[in-house]
């Protein structure tokens, strides 16, 4: 037999049937949904007249719309549109019996942090969700990717997607990351480097001593982040961090399955002489603290870099998409990016709204201030199970002392399509994952950092590095 | 749900003259909180298009437009056709980016790459992706510009591209995604016809790992 990549076996392993043109039945063992991008699926089973094929293998949460400040009820959402939304998908739940953890449920939150919180995302498994940042799943050696409305109703009609297998691509990063290196500075790293369309048509595995060393939260980060360069799946290869992160959690097995399950689980890598189609090599112990300063993701520079240059750019397209980016974003060519200012802040998304990142986030602030230019500053949970947590730690003062807001669970400012949302013109360190034109708001600017750039820009006024920050305290 | 059958079509092309289009410029967020899959077409690109903020449940017909965007230009008025650059739809998974182009009548987008789930969700909802080298990309932008009224014959059958002059540019598409264009076929119909396959897969898999099944 011969050598395989984790891709490889996770895909054979879930084949039903496969045609002589490469076109698959694959069968899907779990699927999340949240309000946004199932009404629209929930409405075709039944004008079909269909049924969920395995209800149990669907967990519901809204996430997208819900409000982030304080609230009672579904009906104490303001926005109506918003509100009949996330009402619909309360609706298509109870009438297909499918669990969800509502508005109110402290297990509420953004898909992404809640499966894998919950233990409901596991190795080896399959796992779809209509949102793109499904990639995150893979950190725990599950093969998971976004789908769009029309499969998310096709998973629910028939618990299977029709596929094409795509080409296996490993982005190895080894050596060891400095302190102030976060893995939100490698993702944003690997993506200046392969570019936003690197990953087109592959499943990315992650390998190497950097992520090795890196915990089950900080993989989330990287693999969320492979759609950003271009992937639809990104995978970390299963081992006893793995194993020790979903041991307990309410969903994980029990006893006797508890312990098949572990031994299944220990064959979720790549064979040492698995075969590639794409190898990138980065060397971890180079990469610094990273500011995107674009519209597009891989439009990224170290915090002590410059903004680019539209002029040195041979390529035409390359070029006019710098220029335009600039006059997006406000900014001239050449200039440093600690000159940009930050005018807000936010903490959160699925890529860093988990604990690690909050307690990241607060070593910084602790016993500092927000810049008073700053007109608002967020921190936004990624479930009520991580606000609860950070509040049992007393991480919620050291940001509320800070000057930031404490807020519920969310989307929130990474999309707004809730109330949060960045004003026209106004310059936005932000631990989320997208920085295209609007995406925070109309005419907003964001510039993609981790927890800890964010909460050091927030405290500077500018972007600064944060490992400068953090020496002028010891 | 069943689609329209594709076949071929002669339309006017408009030239999107920029690389990594997302799907939050296709359709930006506000949009996405309707929980129907149509009228998404008045809203496709609307940053780009209008000067003011839309809003969902807006009338779009007396909005300030942007007259140099591409779509507003006379010239490309009535395009079914979209000729874009590398990495079109990056970005999210959200299917109003197709469905907003579909319903502004967008048929066929013609790029030298696309993003992965954007590509897959075109061909569910009638719309055909397709993929050209570089150089005939950049070819076909000159001609665009140059060029009033320019036209495109697109022939899923014969899978080939026509241009005005006469010359035929081929084009792959998957076999199977063509034979559900061409048909208009329902992919869930087509998948439970296998629906003793799936049961006799998922037999044997929860056999193997009970702890999916708890």
């Amino acid at each position: 037999m011969s050598a395989k990549t984790l891709y490889d076996k996770l895909w054979d392993s879930h084949v039903v049937r496969e045609e002589e043109d490469g076109t698959a039945l694959i069968y899907i063992d779990r699927q999340l949904l949240h309000e946004v991008t199932s009404p629209q699926a929930f409405e075709g089973l039944r004008l079909a007249n269909r049924k969920p094929w395995r209800i149990d293998a669907n967990l519901a949460t809204p996430d997208h719309n819900v409000p982030t400040t304080a609230f009672n009820s579904v009906e104490d959402i303001v926005d109506p549109i918003s509100r009949i939304q996330v009402q619909t998908l309360d609706a298509n739940t109870k009438q297909f019996g499918i669990t969800e953890f509502g508005i109110g449920d402290v297990r509420q939150g953004i898909v992404h942090v809640v499966g894998p919180e919950e233990g409901v995302t596991l190795p080896g498994m399959t796992l779809v969700c209509g949102d793109s940042h499904t990639a995150t799943h893979g950190a725990l050696g599950a093969l998971a990717h976004g789908v769009g409305t029309s499969e998310v109703e096709h998973v629910l009609a028939t618990q299977c997607l029709i596929q094409k297998k795509m080409k296996n691509m490993l982005v190895k990063v080894d050596g060891r990351l400095q302190p102030g290196v976060s893995p939100k500075d490698v993702v944003l790293a690997i993506i200046g480097q392969i570019g936003t369309a690197g990953g087109n048509g592959h499943a990315i595995e992650f390998g190497g001593q950097v992520f090795r060393d890196m915990s089950i939260e900080g993989r989330m980060t990287v693999c969320n982040m492979a759609i950003e360069a271009g992937a639809r799946v990104g995978l970390v290869a299963v081992d006893e961090k793995t194993v020790e992160y979903v041991k307990g959690r309410p969903f994980a097995p029990k006893s006797e399955d508890w312990d098949a399950a572990v031994a299944a689980w220990q064959d979720l890598k790549s064979d040492e002489n698995a075969q590639f189609d794409k190898v990138v090599e980065i060397d971890g112990s180079k990469i610094e603290p990273q500011v995107s300063w674009g519209t597009s993701p891989e439009m990224v520079s170290d915090v002590n870099g410059k903004v680019p240059n539209p002029s040195h750019e041979v390529d035409d397209v390359k070029a006019s998409g710098i220029r335009r980016a600039l006059d997006y974003m406000g900014l001239q060519a050449d200039m440093a990016i600690t000159d940009i200012p930050v005018d807000y802040v936010f903490i959160g998304s699925c890529t860093n709204s988990r604990i690690e990142d909050f307690r990241e986030a607060a070593a910084v602030l602790k016993g500092r201030k927000v810049a008073s230019s700053v007109e608002q500053a967020l921190v936004v949970p990624g479930s009520g199970l991580v606000k609860k947590q950070a509040e049992e730690e007393g991480l919620d003062k050291i940001f509320i002392e800070a000057g930031f807001e404490w807020r519920n669970p969310g989307c929130s400012m990474c999309l707004a399509m809730n109330a949060d949302r960045l004003p026209s013109g106004k310059h936005c360190a932000s631990t989320s994952n997208r920085n295209f034109e609007g995406r925070q708001g109309a005419g907003g600017r964001t510039h993609l950092v981790s927890p800890q750039m964010a909460a050091a820009a927030a405290v500077a006024g500018h972007f600064v590095d944060v490992r400068d920050m953090m020496k002028e305290a010891s | 749900m069943s689609m329209d059958k594709f076949t071929a079509l002669t339309a006017i092309v408009a030239p999107m003259d920029r690389s990594n289009v997302d799907t939050d410029a296709i359709i930006p967020k506000q949009f996405l909180k309707s929980i129907k899959r149509t009228g998404f077409g008045p809203n496709l690109f609307d940053e780009w298009r209008y000067e003011d903020v839309g809003e969902p449940g807006v009338d779009n017909s007396n909005r300030p437009l942007r007259k140099e965007f591409l779509l507003n230009q006379p010239r490309y008025q009535g395009a079914r056709i979209l000729l874009a650059r590398e990495n079109f739809g990056c970005g999210s998974s959200r299917e109003h980016a197709p469905w907003a182009l579909k319903d502004y009548g967008f048929d066929v987008i013609i790029a030298p790459s696309f993003a992965d789930i954007f590509f897959n969700n075109s061909f569910k909802n009638g719309i055909l992706p397709i993929v050209l080298d570089e150089a005939i990309i950049d070819g076909l932008f000159k001609e665009v510009f140059a060029e009033e009224g320019y036209q495109l014959t697109v022939d899923l059958e014969h899978q080939q591209i026509k241009k005005p002059n006469g010359e035929a540019i081929p084009f792959e598409v998957d076999s199977f995604r063509r034979h559900c264009l061409l048909n208009g076929l329902d992919d869930i119909g087509l998948t439970l016809q296998h629906e003793d396959e799936i049961k006799a897969f998922e037999a044997k898999y929860k056999a193997a790992s009970p702890w999916l099944y708890r």
